[in-house]
């Protein structure tokens, strides 16, 4: 695997099972990804900086917070406490986290438990055992994720309006055309249970 | 030392346990993870399974003696065990996690009873064929058939 040229990115892996998280770091390391790997739902809102419920003010994200930038978090779905889902919607609430693409993990192929997740904003939902082949799919999802920072300096993260079409330049602001199908992409996964991709 | 001689049993022995039922293609995902990066890969994934079941069957036995069963608890408990199977790839001791599960959602106390046993029993047998397996890898020196080359 050559990525000389590319930069690596860093996903944050949530798993209570100690082997599961050897085996999902081992998996993201050969895949070329830094790993930060923690064993609980709170523990990860620590990590990104969310320290209590009221996400929405930036006063409460740790100075730490922006240090260590997350590409991806990947977790699972049952975890004692804070489960997988709870994190996802704490995550989506957070106004400097939401873009950040999380996929769920889950040893139990539930239909409901899927679309629940997809339509609280996940981008993946992958069976357990995760195999390398699931990982490959995490990069379109980081480097959506990177065009659309690169697009959206100074607009404001909360811009999900109703978009119907890839080239609707809606609310006015600097936006490609592709920006805003990444957008419309996302909040038809988001507010609805398809196109998803299921693993 | 006949190196040859080593790696031979070691390769039978791992063709047994897949022959079995006792290992099934999630082990090869293990093992296809394995490289220079990580050349213990395996082993350590099967040793930290082994420690990480233990403690889990122990806390299913702690939750059977009980005189009062809490399924929901016991079921939780073998889903862990279970995930824990299918995570390197022990066929054997899935299926009778499952046994166990059916059991609990049935409330059939001796039925947990019985494949709680069993799972023990292949707990241990398995055990021992991995044990056994690594040490004669580690006598054999740097083999083929633990490693994959780099892709």
């Amino acid at each position: 695997m050559t990525v000389e040229t590319q930069p690596q990115f860093h996903v944050l892996a949530v798993d209570d099972s100690v082997l599961d998280r050897k085996l999902i770091e081992r998996l993201l390391k050969t895949s070329s990804y830094q790993v930060t790997t923690v064993d609980s739902g709170t523990k990860a809102l620590e990590f990104l900086g969310i320290q209590d419920e009221n996400s929405e003010n930036a006063a409460s994200v740790s100075p730490h917070h922006q240090e260590v930038e997350v590409n991806l978090i990947i977790t699972d779905y049952c975890m004692p406490g804070i489960t997988g889902y709870d994190l996802l919607k704490k995550v989506k609430e957070s106004s400097s986290l939401r873009d950040i693409p999380v996929v769920i993990m889950s040893s139990e192929n539930i239909p409901s438990r899927i679309s629940r997740c997809m339509e609280e904003g996940a981008d993946e939902f992958f069976l357990k055992p995760v195999q390398l082949s699931d990982v490959s799919r995490l990069k379109p999802h980081i480097l959506k994720k990177s065009v659309k920072c690169q697009d959206e300096n100074q607009n404001q993260n909360k811009s999900v309006t109703t978009i119907s079409s890839p080239t609707n330049n809606v609310s006015g602001n600097k936006r490609k055309a592709t920006d805003d199908g990444i957008c419309s992409e996302r909040i038809r996964t988001r507010y609805s249970a398809g196109p998803v991709t299921i693993v | 030392m006949d190196y040859v001689h080593l790696r031979r049993q070691a390769a039978s022995l791992r063709k047994g346990l897949f022959d079995q039922g006792y290992l099934d293609e999630q082990f090869y995902q293990l093992e296809d993870l394995q490289d220079d990066a990580s050349p213990n890969f395996v082993e350590e994934v099967v040793t930290l399974f082994f420690r990480d079941s233990a403690r889990l069957m122990a806390n299913i036995d702690q939750a059977l003696d009980k005189c009062v069963k809490d399924f929901n608890k016991l079921d939780v408990y073998m889903q862990q065990l279970k995930g824990s199977c299918t995570s390197i790839g022990a066929s054997r001791m899935k299926t009778d996690c499952s046994a166990f599960r059916e059991c609990c959602r049935d409330e059939n106390i001796e039925g947990c009873m019985r494949s709680f046993q069993k799972i023990k029993r292949e707990h241990s047998v398995l055990r021992q064929k991995l044990e056994s397996y690594f040490q004669l890898l580690r006598q054999a020196g740097p083999v083929e058939c633990a490693t994959r080359p780099n892709k």
